[in-house]
Protein backbone atom coordinates (compact mmCIF):
# COMPACT_ATOMS: atom_id res chain seq x y z
CA UNK A 1 0.00 0.00 0.00
CA UNK A 2 1.29 3.53 -0.70
CA UNK A 3 2.59 5.64 2.16
CA UNK A 4 0.17 8.36 3.22
CA UNK A 5 2.04 9.78 6.20
CA UNK A 6 5.74 9.82 6.91
CA UNK A 7 7.55 11.22 9.94
CA UNK A 8 11.30 11.31 10.12
CA UNK A 9 13.35 12.28 13.20
CA UNK A 10 10.56 14.44 14.59
CA UNK A 11 11.60 16.07 17.84
CA UNK A 12 9.69 18.57 19.93
CA UNK A 13 11.28 20.55 22.73
CA UNK A 14 8.95 23.05 24.40
CA UNK A 15 10.15 26.49 25.49
CA UNK A 16 10.18 25.21 29.07
CA UNK A 17 12.94 22.81 28.01
CA UNK A 18 10.70 19.75 28.25
CA UNK A 19 11.36 17.29 25.44
CA UNK A 20 7.95 16.01 24.39
CA UNK A 21 9.10 13.91 21.42
CA UNK A 22 12.44 12.24 20.72
CA UNK A 23 13.41 11.50 17.12
CA UNK A 24 10.11 9.93 16.07
CA UNK A 25 10.12 7.91 12.84
CA UNK A 26 6.81 6.60 11.61
CA UNK A 27 5.29 5.53 8.32
CA UNK A 28 1.54 5.05 7.88
CA UNK A 29 0.10 3.29 4.87
CA UNK A 30 -2.99 4.38 3.00
CA UNK A 31 -6.20 2.87 4.31
CA UNK A 32 -4.89 1.46 7.56
CA UNK A 33 -6.16 2.04 11.08
CA UNK A 34 -3.24 2.90 13.31
CA UNK A 35 -3.64 3.16 17.08
CA UNK A 36 -1.19 5.15 19.13
CA UNK A 37 -1.10 3.92 22.69
CA UNK A 38 0.60 5.53 25.62
CA UNK A 39 0.03 6.82 29.12
CA UNK A 40 -0.91 10.43 29.88
CA UNK A 41 1.85 12.84 28.89
CA UNK A 42 3.54 10.31 26.60
CA UNK A 43 3.44 12.69 23.61
CA UNK A 44 0.45 11.32 21.66
CA UNK A 45 -1.40 14.61 21.34
CA UNK A 46 1.81 16.54 20.64
CA UNK A 47 2.56 14.17 17.76
CA UNK A 48 -0.90 14.61 16.25
CA UNK A 49 -0.78 18.36 16.81
CA UNK A 50 2.50 18.64 14.90
CA UNK A 51 1.12 16.74 11.91
CA UNK A 52 -2.04 18.87 11.88
CA UNK A 53 -0.18 22.20 12.17
CA UNK A 54 -1.20 23.12 15.71
CA UNK A 55 2.27 22.74 17.22
CA UNK A 56 5.61 23.55 15.59
CA UNK A 57 8.19 20.77 15.61
CA UNK A 58 11.70 21.60 16.75
CA UNK A 59 13.45 19.37 14.20
CA UNK A 60 12.43 16.68 11.76
CA UNK A 61 10.34 16.25 8.66
CA UNK A 62 6.71 15.29 8.12
CA UNK A 63 5.03 14.65 4.80
CA UNK A 64 1.39 13.88 4.11
CA UNK A 65 0.68 12.13 0.83
CA UNK A 66 4.12 13.33 -0.26
CA UNK A 67 3.44 16.96 0.68
CA UNK A 68 5.76 18.61 3.19
CA UNK A 69 3.59 19.92 6.04
CA UNK A 70 5.54 23.21 6.16
CA UNK A 71 6.27 24.00 2.51
CA UNK A 72 3.10 22.47 1.04
CA UNK A 73 0.90 23.03 4.05
CA UNK A 74 -2.20 23.74 1.98
CA UNK A 75 -2.07 20.44 0.11
CA UNK A 76 -1.09 18.54 3.25
CA UNK A 77 -3.79 19.99 5.49
CA UNK A 78 -6.51 19.77 2.85
CA UNK A 79 -6.59 15.98 3.18
CA UNK A 80 -6.44 15.82 6.98
CA UNK A 81 -9.39 15.79 9.37
CA UNK A 82 -8.87 16.17 13.10
CA UNK A 83 -11.18 15.32 15.97
CA UNK A 84 -9.42 16.71 19.04
CA UNK A 85 -9.75 15.29 22.51
CA UNK A 86 -11.62 18.30 23.86
CA UNK A 87 -15.04 19.32 22.60
CA UNK A 88 -14.37 22.81 21.21
CA UNK A 89 -17.35 24.39 19.51
CA UNK A 90 -18.87 27.81 18.98
CA UNK A 91 -21.97 26.95 20.96
CA UNK A 92 -24.05 29.80 19.53
CA UNK A 93 -24.11 28.40 15.99
CA UNK A 94 -26.30 25.62 14.63
CA UNK A 95 -25.17 22.10 13.76
CA UNK A 96 -25.51 22.60 10.01
CA UNK A 97 -23.84 26.01 10.01
CA UNK A 98 -20.80 24.84 11.93
CA UNK A 99 -20.32 21.82 9.65
CA UNK A 100 -20.69 24.01 6.56
CA UNK A 101 -18.19 26.44 8.08
CA UNK A 102 -15.63 23.66 8.47
CA UNK A 103 -16.07 22.53 4.89
CA UNK A 104 -15.60 26.07 3.60
CA UNK A 105 -12.58 26.63 5.82
CA UNK A 106 -10.89 23.68 4.16
CA UNK A 107 -11.44 25.22 0.75
CA UNK A 108 -14.33 23.07 -0.41
CA UNK A 109 -17.42 24.50 -2.11
CA UNK A 110 -20.75 23.99 -0.42
CA UNK A 111 -22.18 20.49 -1.00
CA UNK A 112 -25.65 20.23 0.56
CA UNK A 113 -26.13 16.58 -0.44
CA UNK A 114 -22.84 15.48 1.13
CA UNK A 115 -23.50 17.47 4.31
CA UNK A 116 -26.98 15.96 4.58
CA UNK A 117 -25.64 12.42 4.20
CA UNK A 118 -22.87 13.11 6.72
CA UNK A 119 -25.34 14.45 9.28
CA UNK A 120 -27.65 11.50 8.67
CA UNK A 121 -24.75 9.04 9.11
CA UNK A 122 -23.98 10.63 12.46
CA UNK A 123 -27.64 10.81 13.55
CA UNK A 124 -27.47 14.61 13.50
CA UNK A 125 -29.85 15.41 10.67
CA UNK A 126 -32.86 15.88 12.96
CA UNK A 127 -30.78 18.30 15.02
CA UNK A 128 -29.36 20.24 12.09
CA UNK A 129 -31.08 23.49 13.06
CA UNK A 130 -30.39 23.15 16.78
CA UNK A 131 -27.86 25.44 18.41
CA UNK A 132 -24.89 23.58 19.78
CA UNK A 133 -25.53 24.70 23.34
CA UNK A 134 -28.80 22.74 23.20
CA UNK A 135 -27.03 19.43 22.48
CA UNK A 136 -25.87 16.73 24.87
CA UNK A 137 -22.18 15.93 25.28
CA UNK A 138 -22.50 12.86 23.05
CA UNK A 139 -24.19 14.84 20.29
CA UNK A 140 -21.50 17.50 20.50
CA UNK A 141 -18.90 14.77 20.07
CA UNK A 142 -20.75 13.66 16.92
CA UNK A 143 -20.69 17.26 15.67
CA UNK A 144 -16.91 17.34 16.19
CA UNK A 145 -16.63 14.26 13.99
CA UNK A 146 -18.97 15.72 11.37
CA UNK A 147 -16.83 18.86 11.23
CA UNK A 148 -13.66 16.80 10.80
CA UNK A 149 -15.27 14.81 7.98
CA UNK A 150 -16.96 17.78 6.32
CA UNK A 151 -14.20 18.26 3.75
CA UNK A 152 -13.94 14.54 2.89
CA UNK A 153 -10.42 13.99 4.28
CA UNK A 154 -8.19 11.08 3.27
CA UNK A 155 -6.65 10.91 6.74
CA UNK A 156 -8.62 11.21 9.95
CA UNK A 157 -7.01 11.80 13.32
CA UNK A 158 -9.09 10.81 16.33
CA UNK A 159 -7.54 11.96 19.59
CA UNK A 160 -9.16 9.92 22.37
CA UNK A 161 -12.43 9.72 20.41
CA UNK A 162 -14.38 7.69 22.91
CA UNK A 163 -13.09 9.18 26.16
CA UNK A 164 -16.08 9.81 28.39
CA UNK A 165 -18.74 8.66 25.91
CA UNK A 166 -21.40 6.08 26.63
CA UNK A 167 -21.32 2.53 25.31
CA UNK A 168 -23.80 3.16 22.48
CA UNK A 169 -21.89 6.11 21.13
CA UNK A 170 -18.63 4.20 21.41
CA UNK A 171 -20.11 1.35 19.35
CA UNK A 172 -21.45 3.88 16.80
CA UNK A 173 -18.02 5.43 16.52
CA UNK A 174 -16.36 2.09 16.00
CA UNK A 175 -18.86 1.34 13.23
CA UNK A 176 -18.18 4.72 11.67
CA UNK A 177 -14.42 4.15 11.76
CA UNK A 178 -14.84 0.81 10.02
CA UNK A 179 -17.08 2.36 7.35
CA UNK A 180 -14.53 5.10 6.77
CA UNK A 181 -11.76 2.54 6.45
CA UNK A 182 -13.84 0.66 3.91
CA UNK A 183 -14.00 3.89 1.90
CA UNK A 184 -10.20 4.11 1.94
CA UNK A 185 -9.79 6.69 4.70
CA UNK A 186 -6.65 6.26 6.78
CA UNK A 187 -7.39 6.53 10.48
CA UNK A 188 -4.94 7.34 13.22
CA UNK A 189 -6.34 7.23 16.71
CA UNK A 190 -5.02 7.66 20.19
CA UNK A 191 -6.85 5.89 22.93
CA UNK A 192 -6.76 4.89 26.54
CA UNK A 193 -9.13 2.03 25.81
CA UNK A 194 -6.79 -0.70 24.70
CA UNK A 195 -9.65 -2.98 23.72
CA UNK A 196 -10.53 -0.26 21.20
CA UNK A 197 -7.12 -0.61 19.57
CA UNK A 198 -7.31 -4.39 19.79
CA UNK A 199 -10.74 -4.40 18.22
CA UNK A 200 -10.08 -1.98 15.38
CA UNK A 201 -6.43 -1.20 14.69
CA UNK A 202 -4.40 -2.86 11.96
CA UNK A 203 -1.22 -1.70 13.68
CA UNK A 204 -0.40 -0.23 17.06
CA UNK A 205 2.39 2.07 18.16
CA UNK A 206 3.35 2.34 21.81
CA UNK A 207 4.72 5.71 22.87
CA UNK A 208 6.14 6.51 26.28
CA UNK A 209 7.94 9.64 27.44
CA UNK A 210 8.18 10.92 23.87
CA UNK A 211 9.76 7.78 22.42
CA UNK A 212 8.08 5.31 20.09
CA UNK A 213 8.88 2.07 21.83
CA UNK A 214 7.25 -0.29 19.37
CA UNK A 215 5.28 -0.34 16.13
CA UNK A 216 3.70 -3.61 15.17
CA UNK A 217 0.71 -5.14 13.46
CA UNK A 218 -1.93 -5.81 16.09
CA UNK A 219 -2.25 -9.48 15.16
CA UNK A 220 1.53 -9.90 14.91
CA UNK A 221 2.02 -8.23 18.27
CA UNK A 222 -0.52 -10.48 19.89
CA UNK A 223 1.11 -13.46 18.21
CA UNK A 224 4.67 -12.50 19.13
CA UNK A 225 4.21 -11.15 22.61
CA UNK A 226 0.95 -12.75 23.63
CA UNK A 227 0.90 -15.35 26.38
CA UNK A 228 -1.67 -17.93 27.22
CA UNK A 229 -2.68 -18.70 30.71
CA UNK A 230 -3.97 -21.89 32.28
CA UNK A 231 -5.82 -21.43 35.58
CA UNK A 232 -6.33 -24.55 37.70
CA UNK A 233 -9.15 -24.24 40.23
CA UNK A 234 -8.19 -26.31 43.29
CA UNK A 235 -10.51 -28.50 45.33
CA UNK A 236 -8.69 -27.60 48.58
CA UNK A 237 -6.74 -24.32 49.06
CA UNK A 238 -2.97 -24.58 49.33
CA UNK A 239 -0.69 -22.58 51.65
CA UNK A 240 2.29 -22.86 49.28
CA UNK A 241 3.25 -24.56 46.06
CA UNK A 242 4.38 -28.12 46.95
CA UNK A 243 8.13 -28.93 46.39
CA UNK A 244 7.14 -31.59 43.85
CA UNK A 245 5.87 -28.79 41.58
CA UNK A 246 8.71 -26.33 42.29
CA UNK A 247 10.28 -26.82 38.84
CA UNK A 248 7.09 -25.56 37.12
CA UNK A 249 6.67 -21.74 36.67
CA UNK A 250 3.43 -21.70 38.67
CA UNK A 251 1.84 -18.92 40.67
CA UNK A 252 -0.59 -19.38 43.55
CA UNK A 253 -3.25 -16.72 43.98
CA UNK A 254 -3.74 -14.87 47.27
CA UNK A 255 -6.54 -17.20 48.47
CA UNK A 256 -4.50 -20.30 47.58
CA UNK A 257 -7.40 -21.65 45.55
CA UNK A 258 -5.98 -21.21 42.01
CA UNK A 259 -2.74 -22.21 40.36
CA UNK A 260 -1.80 -20.11 37.33
CA UNK A 261 0.49 -21.37 34.59
CA UNK A 262 1.60 -18.97 31.82
CA UNK A 263 3.05 -20.31 28.63
CA UNK A 264 4.06 -19.16 25.17
CA UNK A 265 0.94 -18.87 23.04
CA UNK A 266 2.84 -20.02 19.96
CA UNK A 267 4.71 -22.95 21.46
CA UNK A 268 4.03 -26.30 19.84
CA UNK A 269 4.51 -28.12 23.15
CA UNK A 270 2.74 -26.43 26.03
CA UNK A 271 3.61 -29.26 28.51
CA UNK A 272 0.09 -29.02 29.94
CA UNK A 273 -0.55 -32.80 30.04
CA UNK A 274 2.78 -33.26 31.82
CA UNK A 275 1.93 -30.54 34.34
CA UNK A 276 -1.49 -32.02 35.06
CA UNK A 277 0.11 -35.44 35.63
CA UNK A 278 2.59 -33.89 38.10
CA UNK A 279 -0.26 -32.11 39.92
CA UNK A 280 -2.17 -35.41 40.20
CA UNK A 281 0.98 -37.20 41.40
CA UNK A 282 1.42 -34.54 44.09
CA UNK A 283 -2.01 -35.48 45.42
CA UNK A 284 -3.66 -32.18 44.50
CA UNK A 285 -7.27 -32.37 43.35
CA UNK A 286 -8.72 -29.74 41.04
CA UNK A 287 -12.28 -28.95 40.09
CA UNK A 288 -11.90 -27.03 36.83
CA UNK A 289 -9.48 -25.65 34.24
CA UNK A 290 -9.64 -22.28 32.47
CA UNK A 291 -7.48 -21.03 29.63
CA UNK A 292 -7.18 -17.43 28.43
CA UNK A 293 -5.03 -15.40 26.07
CA UNK A 294 -3.26 -12.23 27.23
CA UNK A 295 -4.83 -9.01 26.01
CA UNK A 296 -3.18 -6.08 24.29
CA UNK A 297 -3.52 -4.33 27.64
CA UNK A 298 -1.32 -6.98 29.29
CA UNK A 299 1.25 -6.50 26.53
CA UNK A 300 1.03 -2.71 26.80
CA UNK A 301 1.48 -2.72 30.58
CA UNK A 302 4.33 -5.22 30.25
CA UNK A 303 6.07 -2.97 27.73
CA UNK A 304 5.78 0.10 29.89
CA UNK A 305 7.04 -1.80 32.92
CA UNK A 306 9.94 -3.22 30.93
CA UNK A 307 8.82 -6.79 31.43
CA UNK A 308 8.63 -7.56 27.71
CA UNK B 1 -4.44 22.39 -3.24
CA UNK B 2 -2.70 25.66 -3.95
CA UNK B 3 -3.42 29.32 -4.58
CA UNK B 4 -6.04 31.26 -2.75
CA UNK B 5 -8.50 29.70 -0.31
CA UNK B 6 -11.48 31.86 -1.22
CA UNK B 7 -14.08 29.47 0.29
CA UNK B 8 -12.09 29.56 3.55
CA UNK B 9 -12.03 33.35 3.65
CA UNK B 10 -15.73 33.47 2.81
CA UNK B 11 -16.55 30.88 5.51
CA UNK B 12 -14.89 32.99 8.23
CA UNK B 13 -16.29 36.27 6.88
CA UNK B 14 -19.83 34.90 6.63
CA UNK B 15 -19.68 33.43 10.13
CA UNK B 16 -18.49 36.73 11.57
CA UNK B 17 -21.23 38.66 9.79
CA UNK B 18 -23.77 36.11 11.02
CA UNK B 19 -22.59 36.83 14.56
CA UNK B 20 -23.44 40.49 13.96
CA UNK B 21 -26.93 39.56 12.79
CA UNK B 22 -27.39 37.39 15.90
CA UNK B 23 -26.35 40.24 18.15
CA UNK B 24 -27.92 43.05 16.15
CA UNK B 25 -28.97 45.03 19.24
CA UNK B 26 -25.50 45.00 20.74
CA UNK B 27 -23.66 45.33 17.42
CA UNK B 28 -25.61 48.04 15.67
CA UNK B 29 -28.35 49.53 17.81
CA UNK B 30 -26.12 50.32 20.79
CA UNK B 31 -23.53 52.45 18.94
CA UNK B 32 -26.25 54.17 16.94
CA UNK B 33 -28.30 55.03 20.04
CA UNK B 34 -25.16 56.23 21.85
CA UNK B 35 -24.28 58.50 18.95
CA UNK B 36 -27.80 59.88 18.75
CA UNK B 37 -27.47 60.77 22.42
CA UNK B 38 -24.24 62.63 21.61
CA UNK B 39 -26.09 64.62 18.95
CA UNK B 40 -28.92 65.46 21.34
CA UNK B 41 -26.61 66.47 24.20
CA UNK B 42 -23.67 68.06 22.37
CA UNK B 43 -25.26 68.94 19.06
CA UNK B 44 -28.68 70.26 20.09
CA UNK B 45 -28.59 71.10 23.81
CA UNK B 46 -25.06 72.48 24.19
CA UNK B 47 -24.27 73.10 20.51
CA UNK B 48 -27.26 75.42 20.05
CA UNK B 49 -25.65 77.85 22.51
CA UNK B 50 -22.23 77.73 20.80
CA UNK B 51 -20.80 79.75 17.92
CA UNK B 52 -19.76 78.12 14.73
CA UNK B 53 -16.56 76.06 14.80
CA UNK B 54 -14.34 75.99 11.70
CA UNK B 55 -17.10 77.63 9.72
CA UNK B 56 -19.87 75.14 10.49
CA UNK B 57 -22.41 74.69 13.28
CA UNK B 58 -21.12 72.82 16.30
CA UNK B 59 -23.57 69.97 15.70
CA UNK B 60 -22.28 69.51 12.15
CA UNK B 61 -18.67 69.95 13.31
CA UNK B 62 -18.81 66.93 15.62
CA UNK B 63 -20.27 64.54 13.01
CA UNK B 64 -16.90 63.43 11.51
CA UNK B 65 -15.41 63.07 14.98
CA UNK B 66 -18.31 60.93 16.19
CA UNK B 67 -18.11 58.69 13.14
CA UNK B 68 -14.35 58.36 13.65
CA UNK B 69 -14.90 57.57 17.36
CA UNK B 70 -17.29 54.78 16.33
CA UNK B 71 -14.97 53.47 13.61
CA UNK B 72 -12.07 53.19 16.05
CA UNK B 73 -13.98 51.56 18.88
CA UNK B 74 -16.04 49.27 16.66
CA UNK B 75 -13.08 48.23 14.50
CA UNK B 76 -11.01 47.38 17.55
CA UNK B 77 -13.75 45.61 19.52
CA UNK B 78 -15.12 43.64 16.54
CA UNK B 79 -11.75 42.33 15.45
CA UNK B 80 -10.36 41.68 18.93
CA UNK B 81 -13.38 39.64 20.06
CA UNK B 82 -13.50 37.85 16.68
CA UNK B 83 -10.08 36.27 17.19
CA UNK B 84 -10.11 36.16 21.00
CA UNK B 85 -13.36 34.16 21.13
CA UNK B 86 -11.98 31.16 19.14
CA UNK B 87 -8.92 31.26 21.39
CA UNK B 88 -11.14 31.29 24.48
CA UNK B 89 -13.36 28.44 23.25
CA UNK B 90 -10.31 26.63 21.75
CA UNK B 91 -12.04 26.44 18.37
CA UNK B 92 -8.93 28.18 17.03
CA UNK B 93 -7.52 24.68 16.44
CA UNK B 94 -9.72 24.44 13.37
CA UNK B 95 -8.34 27.64 11.86
CA UNK B 96 -4.74 26.65 12.61
CA UNK B 97 -5.17 23.19 11.08
CA UNK B 98 -6.96 24.40 7.95
CA UNK B 99 -5.31 24.93 4.55
CA UNK B 100 -5.61 28.68 4.87
CA UNK B 101 -2.75 31.16 5.04
CA UNK B 102 -2.31 33.59 7.90
CA UNK B 103 -2.93 36.53 5.59
CA UNK B 104 -6.18 34.94 4.40
CA UNK B 105 -7.25 34.53 8.03
CA UNK B 106 -6.45 38.19 8.69
CA UNK B 107 -8.27 39.25 5.54
CA UNK B 108 -11.41 37.37 6.61
CA UNK B 109 -11.52 38.48 10.25
CA UNK B 110 -10.33 42.04 9.68
CA UNK B 111 -12.50 42.36 6.59
CA UNK B 112 -15.58 41.36 8.58
CA UNK B 113 -14.70 43.64 11.50
CA UNK B 114 -14.05 46.57 9.16
CA UNK B 115 -17.28 45.91 7.24
CA UNK B 116 -19.27 46.09 10.46
CA UNK B 117 -17.47 49.27 11.55
CA UNK B 118 -18.05 50.93 8.16
CA UNK B 119 -21.74 49.96 8.13
CA UNK B 120 -22.23 51.42 11.59
CA UNK B 121 -20.27 54.53 10.58
CA UNK B 122 -22.54 55.00 7.56
CA UNK B 123 -25.67 54.44 9.66
CA UNK B 124 -24.45 57.13 12.04
CA UNK B 125 -23.78 59.46 9.11
CA UNK B 126 -27.32 58.95 7.84
CA UNK B 127 -28.68 59.38 11.39
CA UNK B 128 -26.73 62.64 11.74
CA UNK B 129 -28.49 64.13 8.73
CA UNK B 130 -31.75 64.01 10.73
CA UNK B 131 -30.25 66.28 13.39
CA UNK B 132 -27.76 68.58 11.68
CA UNK B 133 -26.96 69.83 8.15
CA UNK B 134 -24.08 67.67 6.92
CA UNK B 135 -22.13 68.33 3.75
CA UNK B 136 -19.38 66.19 2.23
CA UNK B 137 -16.97 68.24 0.10
CA UNK B 138 -14.66 65.35 -0.83
CA UNK B 139 -16.80 62.18 -0.88
CA UNK B 140 -14.08 59.99 -2.41
CA UNK B 141 -11.65 61.02 0.33
CA UNK B 142 -14.37 60.53 2.93
CA UNK B 143 -14.84 56.94 1.77
CA UNK B 144 -11.05 56.45 1.59
CA UNK B 145 -10.57 57.64 5.20
CA UNK B 146 -13.56 55.62 6.34
CA UNK B 147 -12.25 52.39 4.80
CA UNK B 148 -8.59 52.94 5.68
CA UNK B 149 -9.35 53.79 9.30
CA UNK B 150 -11.77 50.89 9.73
CA UNK B 151 -9.24 48.44 8.26
CA UNK B 152 -6.30 49.84 10.22
CA UNK B 153 -8.00 49.77 13.59
CA UNK B 154 -9.53 46.39 12.90
CA UNK B 155 -5.97 45.17 12.31
CA UNK B 156 -4.99 46.78 15.61
CA UNK B 157 -7.95 45.09 17.32
CA UNK B 158 -6.96 41.75 15.80
CA UNK B 159 -3.51 42.17 17.36
CA UNK B 160 -5.09 42.96 20.73
CA UNK B 161 -7.26 39.83 20.43
CA UNK B 162 -4.20 37.66 19.77
CA UNK B 163 -2.23 39.26 22.59
CA UNK B 164 -5.05 39.11 25.17
CA UNK B 165 -5.10 36.17 27.54
CA UNK B 166 -8.26 37.24 29.36
CA UNK B 167 -11.38 39.33 28.83
CA UNK B 168 -9.83 41.96 31.11
CA UNK B 169 -6.78 42.27 28.86
CA UNK B 170 -9.12 42.44 25.89
CA UNK B 171 -10.77 45.56 27.35
CA UNK B 172 -7.74 47.27 28.83
CA UNK B 173 -6.25 48.89 25.69
CA UNK B 174 -9.57 50.06 24.19
CA UNK B 175 -10.78 51.54 27.48
CA UNK B 176 -7.53 52.89 28.95
CA UNK B 177 -5.74 54.00 25.79
CA UNK B 178 -8.01 54.30 22.77
CA UNK B 179 -11.06 55.96 24.34
CA UNK B 180 -9.06 58.72 26.14
CA UNK B 181 -7.02 59.40 23.01
CA UNK B 182 -10.23 59.60 20.98
CA UNK B 183 -11.91 62.03 23.35
CA UNK B 184 -8.75 64.16 23.45
CA UNK B 185 -8.23 63.83 19.71
CA UNK B 186 -10.45 66.65 18.56
CA UNK B 187 -13.68 64.69 18.08
CA UNK B 188 -15.66 67.36 19.97
CA UNK B 189 -13.44 70.40 19.43
CA UNK B 190 -10.80 71.88 17.17
CA UNK B 191 -7.36 71.73 18.73
CA UNK B 192 -7.05 75.43 17.80
CA UNK B 193 -9.48 76.01 20.67
CA UNK B 194 -6.91 74.63 23.15
CA UNK B 195 -4.41 76.87 24.96
CA UNK B 196 -0.71 76.14 24.69
CA UNK B 197 0.99 73.83 25.58
CA UNK B 198 -2.02 71.47 25.12
CA UNK B 199 -2.32 72.41 21.47
CA UNK B 200 1.25 71.19 20.84
CA UNK B 201 0.77 68.15 23.09
CA UNK B 202 -2.31 67.21 21.04
CA UNK B 203 -0.18 66.92 17.92
CA UNK B 204 1.35 63.81 19.50
CA UNK B 205 -2.10 62.23 19.71
CA UNK B 206 -2.52 60.02 16.63
CA UNK B 207 -6.30 60.31 16.71
CA UNK B 208 -6.00 64.03 15.96
CA UNK B 209 -4.70 63.13 12.50
CA UNK B 210 -7.54 60.70 11.85
CA UNK B 211 -10.30 63.08 12.94
CA UNK B 212 -8.69 66.00 11.15
CA UNK B 213 -8.33 64.17 7.83
CA UNK B 214 -11.88 62.86 8.02
CA UNK B 215 -13.27 66.27 8.95
CA UNK B 216 -11.36 67.81 6.02
CA UNK B 217 -13.19 65.43 3.67
CA UNK B 218 -16.49 66.82 5.02
CA UNK B 219 -15.85 70.55 5.39
CA UNK B 220 -12.54 71.20 3.58
CA UNK B 221 -10.59 72.19 6.69
CA UNK B 222 -8.86 70.33 9.50
CA UNK B 223 -6.47 70.80 12.39
CA UNK B 224 -3.53 69.30 10.45
CA UNK B 225 -2.82 68.84 6.75
CA UNK B 226 -4.66 66.06 4.94
CA UNK B 227 -1.37 64.59 3.72
CA UNK B 228 -0.18 64.22 7.33
CA UNK B 229 -3.46 62.42 8.16
CA UNK B 230 -3.09 60.06 5.27
CA UNK B 231 0.56 59.32 6.04
CA UNK B 232 -0.35 58.58 9.65
CA UNK B 233 -3.12 56.09 8.78
CA UNK B 234 -0.99 54.27 6.23
CA UNK B 235 2.05 54.17 8.54
CA UNK B 236 -0.03 52.76 11.38
CA UNK B 237 -1.52 50.16 9.04
CA UNK B 238 1.95 49.09 7.85
CA UNK B 239 3.12 48.81 11.49
CA UNK B 240 0.10 46.59 12.34
CA UNK B 241 0.73 44.40 9.29
CA UNK B 242 4.42 44.03 10.18
CA UNK B 243 3.53 43.04 13.74
CA UNK B 244 0.92 40.56 12.48
CA UNK B 245 3.42 39.06 10.10
CA UNK B 246 5.76 38.49 13.07
CA UNK B 247 2.90 36.99 15.11
CA UNK B 248 2.10 34.43 12.43
CA UNK B 249 5.76 33.70 11.68
CA UNK B 250 6.52 32.96 15.33
CA UNK B 251 3.11 31.58 16.32
CA UNK B 252 3.06 34.07 19.22
CA UNK B 253 0.16 33.15 21.56
CA UNK B 254 -1.26 30.89 18.83
CA UNK B 255 1.07 27.89 18.59
CA UNK B 256 3.32 26.24 21.15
Amino acid sequence: MPTVLSLSSVTKIYKSGQTALHEIDLVIEKGEIFALLGPNGAGKTTLISIICGLVSMTTGHVSVNGYDIIKDYRSARAIIGLVPQEISLDIFTTVEDTVRFSRGLFGKPNAPDYIEQLLRDLSLWEKRSARLNELSGGMKRRVMIAKALSHEPDILFLDEPTAGVDVNLRRDMWDLVRRLRDRGVTIILTTHYIEEAEEMADRVGVIDRGRLMLIEGTATLMHKLGKRRLTILLHQPLMTIPPALAHWPLQLDAEGSRLVYEFDANASDTSIPHLLRDIGAAGIDYTDLETSRSTLEDIFVGLLEGQI
Amino acid sequence: MSGFNLPGIWAIYRTEMARTRRTILQSVATPVITTVLYFIVFGSAIGSRMHQVAGVSYGAFIVPGLIMLTLLTQGISNASIAIYFPKFTRTIFEILSAPISSMEVVLAYVGAAATKAILIGLIILVTATFFVPVQIMHPAWMIAFLVLTALTFSLFGFLIGIWADSFEQLAVIPSLVVTPLTFLGGAFYSIDMLPQPWRTVSLFNPVVYLVSGFRWSFYGSGDVGVAASLIFVITFMVCCLALLSWVFRTGYRLKS
